[in-house]
């Protein structure tokens, strides 16, 4: 239990002291994407193989006083694509889908003779170019890691080594500031929220603080529940410290001594990782009862979610924390006033948090040389989709399409051509090659009708119908709508009706015309920002993908041959050999034929179904678009 | 961990107190008890439902109405494997739908039927699992499979039913 702020000064020193004896620290990425792989069994391989040979050291052990050795699980380096990871301190040696077996390799090569293990070395899949470490990665090369710092540098669950690089000294510095000093250097530093809207976070902050009350809440919304978005579980799961710091600076800056966290049910590593930091903050009496001896009290818990999307909205998040169906209320009151059990509250999502301790640290004007003037900071990104590296990146505000997907993401696979980026999930829009060029920050996004979102990124090739990309994100939304207004609820699912006709080859051009009307309606009278953003997906497409949606209900054609009712199959005369498979799997006897002689299909009888693709040994049966 | 519970224990609502008595009864906690009703259970049986807003001393239609409103929960028996296929956007593009179509052929599924007839496996899509570098994603109840063709997938059930049919033999 730690009692003052020079107290825990004191075993800053005495655990970075302790880090120091670690000669050579081997992080085995420990993140959802890399224990699918089978990263903790390679974590257990070399952890045997360190004591076997009695050179294991780790933090809990430093009375011991030797040096040596020592490996830990780390939170996520965003690479996903080429897990399970494995990164070497200090020399930074980078080694990508490792195995079980290889520990030995590692150890053998690696920690007794300092050399490097050349084939597990990451290489570039174009020019087959090796890297020796993680930093000279083009991956990396363009990005900046700043609220992701610690991810893949320290174990999660150890609290020692997050003091020992530093951990809880913003919460130091912050306990000598009062509390409005701090509400003005986060307004001051101009920290948006990263959760989708880009509010200012120092406002609400600042609101609640005004606000007269016995108790004030602070929320962490960790529902993140778009589609193709990972940022907020890879920081909960890699460094959830840093985001419990910034949750008691919150409280300490507005008056507030509770917190909740609210976390999806489909998480979880992060609520097993979140529940091991909020337990060591407690007994290092950083969270709890006269924290550091300030005489301030904050506390957390966490609020697991049942799985509803519409609960990643503020007051639907509120209502299921309080036991009830997630369903969002009208505003005003606003949560900064009326909040969690009708108390004044504020509400930021991990990645905000998680910006918070580097600005009180750092300093506002240090935060302001980062990013764009009106979106300062980085920005984290799950760049996922048609693109060659996948994972989780972050990049200063302001940085450009083009850098992120064809210097960062690697380009697109397979030769293929960039149709378009989703970005936002459903809530968001898609951006085409004329974007490529856009420096991306909350402001600019928001003029071509797209938004961050929470910052999911999916790369779309020419492969993709926009029609049916449209149709995916509106079935999404309109499963998600809560139901209790009428926009959202029927709006969502007359469109979700619409797309569908469209892309059974069943549409007019009317129908594009009320698709467009009717999603303008549920914008603008919708109850909360689920239905308020639910037709950015298909107001984007219609402005960019126009001739797509045209060619879908004028020609009845699927320009990209995606959509199965406009589908086309002919056989190839050249490449039949009329051995009548096809013609014996069709269900709606649309094949026919002489046998030894080239078969053909009756378009008008046939359901498209695909049997006789698969069913030909020759590859004669081709689609059409 | 869902743990399998026999029949008689399913109707015993000690268990369930210990739950309630755990959390408080305070409607606050309503969805965590559900949760940890749901883990013992695999479902919510109704007769639980009504129990617990007798002791919670809520309406059964509040209680009914989160355990409707929310998609984790279930009113109906879920299978001993729950396999959840992930259909967001990367797993989408990804082709997690023929992964899905594969799956359902192969478990003998018919349209809108989720879980199979020997209470072995339900088959279920889930929104995102952000675990999305690894497209397209299935989780069999806790564990997470990464870049599953049909051909991995079917192989992995394949498996189950192995281990299943060796355990009951």
């Amino acid at each position: 239990m730690i009692k003052s702020v020079e107290e825990l000064k004191r075993l800053k020193e005495e655990y970075s002291k302790a880090l120091a004896r670690e000669k050579m620290k081997i992080l085995v990425c420990a993140g959802t994407g890399c224990v699918s792989g089978g990263s903790l069994k390679v974590y257990e391989a070399i952890k045997k193989l360190l004591e076997e040979k009695n050179i294991y050291v780790d933090i809990d052990l430093y009375t011991h006083g030797k040096e040596g050795v020592n490996v830990s699980p780390s939170g996520c380096h965003g690479f996903c694509e080429m897990g399970p990871i494995v990164r070497i301190e200090p020399q930074g040696y980078f080694y990508v889908r490792v195995k079980e077996e290889d520990a030995r390799e590692i150890v053998e090569k690696t920690v007794e003779r300092g050399e490097v293990v050349e084939r597990l070395l990451y290489k570039s899949p174009e020019t087959g170019e090796v890297f020796m470490t993680e930093e000279s990665i083009p991956f990396y090369g363009k990005q900046s890691r700043i609220v992701l710092e610690h991810c893949g540098k320290i174990n999660p669950e150890n609290i020692k080594e997050y003091i020992a690089v530093g951990g809880y000294q913003a919460l130091v510095r912050a306990l000598q500031m009062t509390s409005e000093e701090i509400c003005q250097v986060i307004l001051k530093a101009k920290l948006r929220g990263r959760g989708g809207a880009g509010f200012p976070a120092g406002v609400k902050w600042d609101s609640v603080r005004k606000q007269k009350a016995d108790v004030k809440y602070v929320i962490c919304n960790g529902d993140e529940g778009d589609p193709g978005a990972f940022m907020d579980r890879s920081i909960m799961e890699g460094d959830p410290h840093r985001v419990i710091e910034g949750m008691i600076i919150a409280g300490y800056a507005s008056g507030a001594t509770e917190g909740y966290i609210y976390v999806r049910a489909e998480y979880p590593l992060a609520v097993r990782r979140l529940k091991i930091a909020i337990e060591q903050a407690r007994e290092f009496g950083l969270l709890g009862r006269n924290i550091l001896g300030s005489g301030f009290d904050f506390d957390i818990k966490i609020n697991k979610g049942a799985g509803a999307f519409v609960c990643g909205e503020g007051s639907a998040l509120i209502a299921s924390i309080e036991g009830n169906r997630g369903m969002p209320r009208t505003r005003p009151p606003r949560t900064v006033e009326k909040g969690l059990f009708g108390k004044p509250t504020v509400l930021n999502n991990v990645e905000t948090f998680a910006n918070v301790p580097m600005i009180i640290l750092k300093g506002a004007d240090w935060y302001l040389s980062i990013g764009t003037e009106n979106s300062p900071g980085t920005k984290a990104f799950a760049l996922t989709g048609n693109i060659v590296n996948t994972g989780l990146i972050e990049v200063p505000m302001g940085t450009t399409l083009r850098e992120i997907i064809y210097e960062i993401g690697g380009g697109i696979p397979n030769g293929k051509e960039l149709k378009a980026v989703q970005i936002g999930g459903p809530s968001g829009g898609c951006l085409t090659k004329e974007h490529l060029d856009l420096p991306l920050d909350f402001d600019s996004l928001d003029s071509v009708g797209a938004m961050i979102g929470s910052g999911g990124m999916v790369v779309i090739d020419q492969d993709a119908c926009m029609v049916e990309v449209a149709r995916f994100f509106m079935d999404f939304t309109q499963r998600e709508s809560c139901g209790k207004c009428v926009p959202c609820r029927e709006g969502t699912r007359r469109m979700l009706e619409l797309l569908e006709k469209i892309t059974r080859g069943e549409g007019t051009e009317a129908d594009i015309e009320l698709l467009e009307e009717l999603a303008i309606t549920v914008k603008d009278g919708s109850l909360c920002g689920l239905g308020e953003t639910a037709p950015n997906p298909v107001l984007t497409t219609l402005k960019y993908f126009r001739d797509e949606y045209l060619a879908h209900v004028r020609d009845k054609r699927c320009p990209a041959g995606v959509c199965q009712a406009l589908k086309r199959y002919v056989i190839d005369p050249a490449l039949c050999r009329g051995c009548s498979k096809c013609a014996r799997v069709c269900p709606a006897g649309a094949i026919s034929g002489e046998v030894k002689k080239p078969f053909i299909i009756n378009a008008d009888k046939c359901i498209k179904c695909g049997a006789c693709v698969d069913a030909c040994p020759f590859k004669a049966v081709k689609e059409g678009k | 961990m869902a743990t399998a519970t026999g029949h008689d224990s399913r109707r015993s609502f000690q268990r369930v107190n210990e739950i309630i008595e755990t959390h408080g009864r305070d409607p606050v906690h309503l969805i965590s008890i559900l949760q940890e009703v749901q883990n013992e259970y695999r479902y919510l049986p109704q007769e639980i439902l009504n129990y617990i807003a007798t002791a919670m001393n809520i309406s059964p239609s509040r209680v009914f109405g989160v355990a409707t409103f929310y998609e984790n929960f279930s009113l109906e028996p879920k299978g001993k494997y729950v396999i959840r296929i992930c259909d967001g956007t990367a797993c989408h593009v990804k082709n997690s739908t023929g992964l899905l179509n594969m799956l359902t052929r192969k478990l003998g599924l018919k349209e809108g039927q989720r879980t199979t007839g020997d209470l072995l496996f339900t088959l279920e899509t889930v929104s995102c699992l952000g675990a999305c570098g690894l497209a397209p994603v299935m989780v069999i109840n806790e564990e997470v499979h990464g870049k599953v063709t049909p051909e991995k997938a079917e192989q992995i059930i394949d498996e189950i039913i192995k281990k299943e049919r060796s355990q009951n033999d």
